[in-house]
């Protein structure tokens, strides 16, 4: 039903018994609506907008004073710069976007492997002490990055993980299981058990009747779980920051914050490589927004 | 197919419910064989420790001559119809009936081949491209059917197939499904809380209380002779009145003098209560020969016949079946006589029949 307030008031005979004060109430309301929700988009646009302004901007109309909006020169340059090095060959920036792909994916999937079969388990057998199990694999989740990065530090020193992409992979996917088992059981637990029971009626092992009959469904629920766990790994800057240090090992995050800092800051080059960094994110979201929305709605399966 | 042996069969769950206790079924070849019981008295517990889907804690199953007990479900080789059909959604309905042979490995003709005729016996034709979203609970439960039948397994087991259906299609599956069994020679286990369903479908029915066996019997037996005050305040609509009584003068009377004829073989020193069928009862003006004063209290005119609630002095809510030509005013004094044949007796202490 796409029928505004004001469509709906104005359209129709009942349009003549409507008092002229509550027709104008409603209009107001709209009105007052449409202002709060512009000054709101600003606020929260501005700065992606500016951002993706100053990535296309000469380096002359990044620095100018006044502030220029409008009628600044386009160039590619910064997106140029941020792949290629300056005497040619690949940038250190396009090393570390490619680190993050491949840290952010496979923690991604190490985390739904070990988190779905896990969620499955809790959800379907009768585990001892399942209640409390699981609350200490969500309690895993109540400290912040911050918080244990030191010890973490230390043990990764001892073990060599420092500074190395497998270090990170594996962080990344302790810290995403416990949110897949979570999120996982939800959508487990949607799909009714005699599915499996059917199944292994019918000639099939537990581990078949899971693979053929619940697996499929579980796949919005899959997709959704890892889309979340993928974001979380693909903006993670504390631990990046802190366990790896070479160029050939960081991934986008730190590598983007440690372009601040020297005597001058090339805020197009910044600009650029914070657009290129965004950009995976929101078109993956982009492309599974049907499975996210299904995965919200599993629920609609009738019994 | 192949007969189904179960043995002392227990079951207790991880937070100590009882869910069967010591049960002992024998059911036979080829048998219809109905579980029937209120909710909770374990009739699911006991069908899912025969699928293999429930361990159960102590007791012994057989399925034909083997010992099942550590079998797998798949390795039973028997099929199960749940209430909630379980039908797999992103499967059309001729994928879903040919699930369970692939899991065999047949070779493809075959399957097909079995697909068609099971589809033939449930009149699925139409429906063969349909996913289960696309069609109606009937149709659904049709193909619950179907597929259970195309693995031509050794028994059927069935927990409530006919729950979600309204009541008309209710009565047209249950036909369907006797008639099957039926012409499949099937050995069917078929759980229900319905007493008309279990009347009319089963060779046998086993009333189940509390997760214990209290009767098992042909529909006749039960109806005529429920084994307990359980089951005799469980079958029939209404069920049957519950009248104390004693013996006397080698006749049963109750409180309000009503007079029944005694079954031979009574104990003498034990209260006693007398099972007597709404029908065995009828409603009369008052002062007629061997009737007691009574008092109508309500009635509830069902078409094709009134069911009467009287009150006699100290009995109340005595419900009497009468043909709908016989009409009595609520509140109206009027006499009650037993018309019946010897009553089933039962003891008041252990509730067990007596005679
Ligand atoms: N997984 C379980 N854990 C603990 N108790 C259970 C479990 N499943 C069933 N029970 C209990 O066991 C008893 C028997 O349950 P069951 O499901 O066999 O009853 P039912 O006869 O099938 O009832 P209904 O007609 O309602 O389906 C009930 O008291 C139930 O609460
Ligand atoms: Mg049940």
């Amino acid at each position: 039903m796409g029928v505004s307030i004001d469509e709906a008031v104005s359209t129709g005979p009942a349009r003549d018994h409507t008092p002229s004060a509550r027709r104008l109430g409603g209009r107001g309301r709209s009105v007052l609506e449409v202002a709060l929700l512009t000054v709101l988009a600003v606020v929260m646009l501005f700065p992606v907008l500016w951002m993706i302004e100053t990535s296309i901007k000469e380096n002359r109309d990044v620095y100018a004073i006044p502030a220029k909006f409008f009628g600044f020169t386009v160039t590619m340059d910064h997106f140029k710069d941020v792949f290629v090095a300056p005497g040619g060959g690949r940038s250190a920036l396009s090393v570390s976007f490619l680190n993050s792909v491949v840290v952010a994916g496979v923690s991604t999937v190490l985390s739904t492997v070990l988190g779905v079969p896990a969620a499955w388990a809790y959800s379907r057998f009768a585990v001892k002490a399942k209640k409390d199990q699981l609350f200490f694999i969500l309690s895993t989740r109540f400290m912040p990055p911050v918080v244990v990065v030191v010890p973490i530090f230390l043990m990764y020193r001892q073990v060599g993980l420092i500074d190395t992409k497998l270090g990170l992979i594996l962080i990344y996917a302790a810290f995403n299981v416990p949110f897949t088992i979570w999120m996982m059981k939800g959508f487990v637990d949607e799909v009714p058990a005699e599915y499996e029971e059917a199944a292994m009626l019918d000639g099939y092992t537990r581990l078949q009747a899971f693979w053929r009959y619940t697996l499929p469904l579980l796949v919005p629920g899959i997709a959704a779980t890892a889309v979340f766990a993928l974001i979380f790994s693909w903006n993670e800057f504390v631990f990046a920051i802190f366990l790896t240090s070479s160029d050939t090992v960081r991934t986008a995050p730190p590598a983007i914050a440690g372009l601040i800092g020297g005597t001058t800051v090339d805020w197009g080059l910044v600009a650029a490589a914070s657009v290129v960094f965004a950009l995976p994110v929101l078109v993956f979201a982009y492309l599974v927004r049907k499975h996210l929305v299904a995965g919200v709605t599993l629920g609609a399966v009738r019994r | 197919m192949a007969g189904i042996e179960v043995t002392a069969l227990h079951k207790r769950y991880p937070d100590g419910t009882v869910a069967v206790d010591h049960v002992d079924l024998s059911i036979g070849d080829g048998e219809l064989f109905v579980m029937l019981g209120p909710s909770g008295c374990g009739k699911t517990t006991t069908l899912r420790a025969i699928a293999g889907l429930e361990r159960q804690t102590t007791g012994d199953i057989r399925i034909g001559d083997t010992l099942v007990n550590d079998l797998p479900p798949a390795e039973r080789d028997i099929a199960m119809v749940f209430q909630f059909y379980a039908l797999y959604p992103h499967l059309k309905t001729r994928d879903n009936l040919a699930f369970p042979l692939r899991a065999e490995g047949l070779p493809k003709p075959e399957v097909r081949e079995r697909v068609n005729e099971a589809a033939r016996l449930m009149r699925l034709g139409p429906l063969l491209d349909r996913r289960p979203r696309q069609l109606s609970g009937g149709e659904q439960q049709r193909v619950a059917l179907a597929r259970a039948l195309v693995r031509r397994p050794r028994a059927f087991l069935m927990d409530e197939p006919l729950t979600n259906l309204d009541a008309e299609l209710r009565a047209d599956m249950r036909t369907e499904i006797k008639h099957l069994q039926g012409e499949l020679g099937a050995t069917m286990v078929y759980v229900t809380h319905d007493q008309v369903e279990a009347m009319s479908l089963g060779h046998r029915i086993a009333i189940l209380n509390k997760g214990r066996v209290e009767q098992i019997g042909t529909p006749l037996e039960v109806y005529d002779r429920p084994a307990s005050l359980f089951c005799a305040a469980f079958i029939g609509s209404p069920p049957m009145n519950l009248i104390e009584v004693e013996v006397a003068d080698g006749n049963l009377r109750s409180q309000g003098g009503l007079v029944l004829p005694p079954p031979p073989g009574l104990p003498r020193d034990r209260r006693l209560v007398a099972g007597v069928r709404p029908e065995a009862l009828e409603v009369t003006e008052p002062g007629v020969e061997r009737s007691v004063p009574a008092r109508v209290v309500s009635a509830e005119w069902l078409g094709d016949e009134i069911i009467y609630v009287v009150d006699h002095s100290g009995q109340r809510d005595v419900r009497v079946r009468m043909p709908p030509t016989v009409r009595f005013a609520a509140d109206a004094p009027v006499g009650l006589r037993h018309t019946g044949g010897t009553p089933a007796v039962y003891d008041v202490s252990t509730e067990e029949l007596v005679a």
